[in-house]
Formats: C-alpha cells, sequence, structure tokens
C-alpha cells in the first residue's frame, strides 16, 4: 500500500444563507488557499464531490471547474457524493503509483431550495420517495429506535453549538432551548443547520508529501461500507455498516486523540460513537461537527480535513474522520490518520 | 440609479413534467400489482426470509431473491414511529400522522409507511395496524393511504331521561331554601342535628320529629380544588367543600366563593351568599357558594 497524506485542508466560512456568491466564487478562495500552502498549481489528479440536486440544474459541477484551470486538459472526475468519496476515489488513484498529488475538494449552497424535499429524492422511487418520506422524518425513526435519550441528545448539541461559536468556520449559533419537536423525537435544534460553504484537501503520497509539509496526516486506514437502503430491512438502533468501515480502517488499533463524525443529527453521534468503539477519552468533532456548519457535499470532507488539520498542527497524533451518504447512515466512510515524526 | 444586481433573484424549478417513468422489473412490479388488487405480498430469500416490501436482492448476502411470493398482513405490528406534528405538502396526511416501520405478519422485515393514529400518545411498541386502501387504486405505495390502528375499544353511548322528585323531607328541606331558610332536624333518640332535613335517623333507625332551622354560618371542615369545568360551578378552579353549619353534627356540600381557591382552608368561617329574593326556586342554586365572613378560623 502507498504511503498517502492530507498535506493541506481549507474551508470557507460558512454562511447560513445564500451569500449571493456562485459556486465557482466560493470555491475558488479555498482551491487558492491549498494551492498557496503546498505551491503546487497543477495535481496529478483531480476530484469533486456536490450534488446536481442542491443547484437543481443538471451537470452543475461542471462549471465549478471554472475555478480550477482545467486547460491545458487535466486528469479530473467527480462524485455525485460528499466530497469525502471523491477523497477515497482520490486515494485509490494515487495507490496507481504514476501520480503523487491529487487535489479534492466538494461544495454545496443547500440554502437554494428545500433540503428535506431534496433529499427525498434520493430515496427509492417505489417504496419510499413517493410517500413524501423527509430528511427529518427519516432521522426521526432512527431516533426513536434508536431510543435516544433527551438529555444526551441536548449534551449533544449544546456542546457541538458551543464548539462551532469557537470555530471561525462554523456557524454563530445560540444555545438552543424551548423548541418544540420538529418531527418527534428530534427537536429543531436536533437537525444541522442549512449552510452553504466549500472545503478543499491536497494528498500527496511518500516523499512529496514530506516535501510539502512539515508533519503530514498520513492515512493509515481508510474504508467505507454500505447497508441496505431500505430502512425496514436493517436495524436502525445500529450502524453496522460504520462499525465494519470502522473495523475495515482499524480504528481500534490505538487511541484515538480526535474523532470528527458526519453526525447530521444529533442521536447519530451516539450511534456513530458505538459502531466506531470510541473510547470516553476522545473528543468528538472540537471543531462543533455538522450541527453547527453542515455544507451538505463538503461536511464529510470538512471532517477529514479537520481531523487532519489536528496533525498538521501537531495538537494531535491519532485521528479519526467519519463521512455519511443516505439515509439514516446507510452508507459510512471511515479515515484514521496518524502522524509520524 | 442602478439596481443592486447583487441582490437579484430568480425562481427556479426543477420539474420532470408528466412524471418520471420507472420500469419496475418482475419483484417490485409484482409486488405493486397485488397491492392495485388490495393484496399485500412479501418475497422470500434463498434462505427463507419473507421480504415485505420485496426486493430483488437479499440484503443480508446481496443474492437473487427466489421467485417465490407469499401473501402477508394485511395487520401488522409497529416496531418503530415518528411523530410528525406539522405534516409538508408531499407528506401522505395533511394532518398529524406517524411515520412508522410496520411488520407485517408473515413478513421478516419492516414496511415504512404512515400510520394515522390522531395522536401521538396513541402510538406505542407493539401497536397493531392495517391498511386504509383507497378506493382508487394505480399500483403505487400509496395505494395504501395509511395505516390504522385496530380496534381495540369502542366508545358505547349512554343517555336515558328520568322524572324524579324530591320525596317527602327533600321536598321540606327545598321548601325551607326556597325562602332562604335552612331546615334540618334533630334526633328524638340519639340528639344529633341533621341537615338537610331527614325523616329518620340513620344512627338510630327511628322517625324524627322535631324540624330545627340552622343558620346559613358554619365552618369549613374538608375541602377540594377542582381543575375540570363543571355546570353547576361558576369558573376553573373552583371549591367544593363540607361546611359543617352552626349547630349541625353533619356536614354539608357545598361549593365555597368568593376567596382565591389557594387560599380555602379549613376552620374557615363562611356564610351562605344567597341569590336576591326575587330569583329564589326550591333549589340549591339559591345558594350561589359559601364564602368567608372574614371571622378568625375555628379549631376543629
Ligand atoms: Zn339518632
Amino acid at each position: 500500500m502507498r504511503q498517502v497524506a492530507v498535506v493541506a485542508f481549507a474551508q470557507t466560512r460558512h454562511s447560513a444563507d445564500d451569500e449571493g456568491l456562485s459556486e465557482p466564487e466560493m470555491i475558488l478562495p479555498v482551491l487558492d488557499e491549498v494551492r498557496e500552502r503546498t505551491g503546487l498549481r497543477r495535481f496529478g489528479f483531480t476530484c469533486s464531490g456536490s450534488c446536481d440536486y442542491l443547484a437543481g440544474a443538471p451537470f452543475s459541477f461542471v462549471s465549478a471547474l471554472d475555478a480550477l484551470g482545467a486547460w491545458p486538459p487535466i486528469s479530473e472526475s467527480h462524485v455525485e457524493m460528499d466530497a469525502a468519496w471523491a477523497l477515497y476515489e482520490a486515494w485509490v488513484r494515487l495507490q496507481h503509483g504514476d501520480v503523487d498529488s491529487a487535489l479534492v475538494y466538494g461544495f454545496g449552497k443547500s440554502s437554494q431550495g428545500d433540503l428535506r424535499e431534496i433529499m427525498t429524492l434520493q430515496l427509492d422511487p417505489y417504496y419510499l420517495a413517493p410517500l413524501g418520506l423527509d430528511q427529518v422524518s427519516f432521522a426521526a425513526l432512527q431516533a426513536h429506535a434508536a431510543g435516544a435519550d433527551r438529555a444526551a441528545l441536548d449534551g449533544i448539541v449544546w456542546r457541538s453549538r458551543r464548539d462551532g461559536r469557537a470555530n471561525p468556520y462554523a456557524l454563530d449559533l445560540p444555545d438552543p432551548e424551548g423548541e418544540e419537536p420538529e418531527v418527534g423525537p428530534l427537536r429543531p435544534y436536533d437537525i444541522a443547520p442549512i449552510t452553504d460553504g466549500a472545503a478543499a484537501v491536497v494528498l500527496a503520497a511518500g516523499d512529496l508529501a514530506w516535501e510539502l509539509c512539515e508533519r503530514p496526516a498520513w492515512i493509515s486506514g481508510i474504508a467505507h461500507r454500505i447497508e441496505p437502503h431500505y430502512l425496514g430491512m436493517r436495524d436502525l438502533a445500529r450502524s453496522a455498516s460504520a462499525a465494519d468501515a470502522a473495523r475495515a480502517a482499524g480504528v481500534g488499533k490505538g487511541h484515538v486523540d480526535v474523532a470528527e463524525l458526519h453526525a447530521q443529527f444529533s442521536h447519530e453521534e451516539i450511534i456513530l460513537r458505538e459502531a466506531l468503539e470510541l473510547p470516553d477519552g476522545t473528543a468528538v468533532n472540537p471543531s462543533g461537527g455538522p450541527l453547527a456548519a453542515n455544507p451538505v457535499m463538503a461536511t464529510g470532507l470538512i471532517r477529514i480535513g479537520e481531523a487532519a488539520r489536528r496533525i498538521l498542527d501537531g495538537t494531535a497524533g491519532r485521528t479519526v474522520a467519519h463521512a455519511a451518504s443516505g439515509p439514516c447512515l446507510q452508507h459510512n466512510l471511515v479515515t484514521v490518520m496518524e502522524g509520524q515524526s | 440609479m442602478t439596481p443592486d444586481v447583487r441582490n437579484t433573484q430568480a425562481e427556479h424549478t426543477l420539474e420532470f413534467p408528466g412524471g418520471y417513468t420507472r420500469s419496475t422489473g418482475p419483484v417490485i412490479g409484482r409486488f405493486l400489482t397485488e397491492l392495485r388488487d388490495g393484496r399485500l405480498v412479501g418475497v422470500r430469500t434463498a434462505a427463507g426470509r419473507t421480504l415485505v416490501p420485496p426486493l430483488e436482492y437479499d440484503p443480508e448476502t446481496g443474492d437473487a431473491v427466489t421467485g417465490e411470493f407469499v401473501e402477508v398482513g394485511p395487520a401488522g405490528t409497529v416496531e418503530s414511529w415518528a411523530w410528525v406534528s406539522s405534516p409538508h405538502a408531499g407528506h401522505p396526511l395533511d394532518r398529524p400522522f406517524a411515520w412508522a416501520l410496520i411488520r407485517l405478519d408473515g413478513a421478516d422485515t419492516a414496511l415504512v409507511h404512515a400510520v394515522d393514529a390522531g395522536d401521538a400518545k396513541a402510538m406505542r411498541p407493539g401497536m397493531r395496524v392495517r391498511p386504509r386502501w383507497r378506493a382508487e387504486r394505480a399500483g403505487h405505495v400509496t395505494d395504501i393511504e395509511s395505516f390504522v390502528p385496530d380496534v381495540t375499544m369502542i366508545i358505547s353511548k349512554v343517555r336515558t331521561e328520568y322524572r324524579v322528585k324530591p320525596g317527602l323531607s327533600l321536598a321540606r328541606f327545598l321548601e325551607g331554601v326556597a325562602e332562604g331558610v335552612l331546615v334540618g332536624c334533630r334526633c328524638g333518640s340519639c340528639g344529633k342535628v341533621y341537615v338537610p332535613y331527614r325523616l329518620s335517623c340513620p344512627e338510630c333507625g327511628v322517625a324524627v320529629t322535631e324540624e330545627v332551622t340552622l343558620p346559613d354560618t358554619g365552618t369549613v371542615t374538608t375541602f377540594a380544588i377542582n381543575n375540570l369545568p363543571d355546570p353547576r360551578a361558576p369558573e376553573v378552579p373552583f371549591v367544593s367543600a363540607y361546611i359543617l353549619l352552626d349547630g349541625a353534627d353533619i356536614p354539608l356540600i357545598a361549593l365555597v366563593g368568593g376567596v382565591p381557591a389557594h387560599e380555602v382552608r379549613q376552620g374557615m368561617r363562611v356564610r351562605a351568599v344567597w341569590v336576591p329574593e326575587e330569583e329564589r326556586t326550591p333549589s340549591m342554586s339559591n345558594i350561589k357558594w359559601f364564602a368567608p365572613t372574614g371571622e378568625p378560623d375555628v379549631e376543629l
């Protein structure tokens, strides 16, 4: 296995409202930031993650290439998923051995439409989408199946919002209070906020990683697993695929200083902690996590970036990043990163 | 002046006019066809499990399912649910409802659908439900409008009318009330004074003959604060109390008013508040309530 590391990470100062930037305009500053930090203008491979349904326009990711400088032609790809999976594709591409660097980015402006309606479109078109089952509703089904304790959920929201307020890139959200259930048992504050934003990561292999940064965040394990899409065919109280991915990525092979979890609903953090078997000493979502900023299609990549950043800046030795896709944590990607001196 | 173009906003709609055509294939197509006929079927996996709704593959193994379809339900058991208090436009019901995971009888997996239960409090694990079919079915998962709870209770209405007379003793008492006096009696055997007026002593079992007139003042011996409305009470909360009229040996039950409910106490001195003379009838409604007299409390 070729050694690959995260060597640079940048994200936008995320926004709760449409600030009037087009998608390429939103992406350009984060691309500039990672290009400046690494000194690279060209990359062996480029891969992005986004969702056309957020903009409501086909091939909307193509216009985002305007921010790249794709001439002469570059080797480029796209996933219609969170950019964490673009990073996985880039990692696989780097395993081929013929290129040493990759640029990964993701972006989403979920303020432009009704995210709940849009997420309904991702569901099974025969059995689930026609019912109008929306994102909050299916998450609430999972929260109830998991028997999530109200006090525990409130604690997660309070901690996430407090950490988010200390993170200049996350939203400035007040401590929650006195909200009626949105779809019981979930309350409005249990749901990640509507957020616009983008993020970029640079991966480098072997010696190039050491050349580009002092303390690369080496990917010691990365794996993703998926479960049946139909909600009634799974045990919603648990995430078997997150547990499988965590085992395959080797989460349990060492201590975990920081875990960044793609929990878009407070109860998902409880399910994921259990699936990843995180010890009590692990700091979970010190960035505030998705409950403090959720730029859809970049949120999972930001988890990898935030977990890598703590190795890059020397404050952590071993970190875990998790990204999720599909209804009720259907598909989970787990990345373990380590610093080497 | 140039308009601020950065604040320009356009409405944009994504739509597939007429809908998106999808082929169902033999597995999902079979389920939807049966659904149109008002039947629910599952498909067997090689391991013998019954998937409802049917998928083309066994979610455990990824292998293709068998071609064997079995009828399931129509009743099922709710395994888990989420309560929607404010339905959205795309939801199956326009009133509060539950999303539920329902394991139909004979199935090994749960179907996701809506349950029209009226109130979140009606939902519980193990609840039995069955489908409410649409009259016009098209072979669509919404041919089931929603599931509804099994019948576990009915309301039987009871109402019948009577003509009642007060009897001799109560008639005598109400006659007094009509004139603004409270009529009681004293037992010749034990000496106890009863109010309302009665013809025999319940303790001695002898007829009583001595009629006494009691004052309309007394003492609260015990009371209850009622928070449910009652047509006989002026407002909520109201206080009903045992009032021991001065000179009586057993208390009378009546309303206490003219005082906040939480200030009523045992030992409080009260006096009847009568309706104006011209409004009086032979009825206890002649006494609006008993109100505090302001005298010091009595040691009971
Ligand atoms: Zn007697």
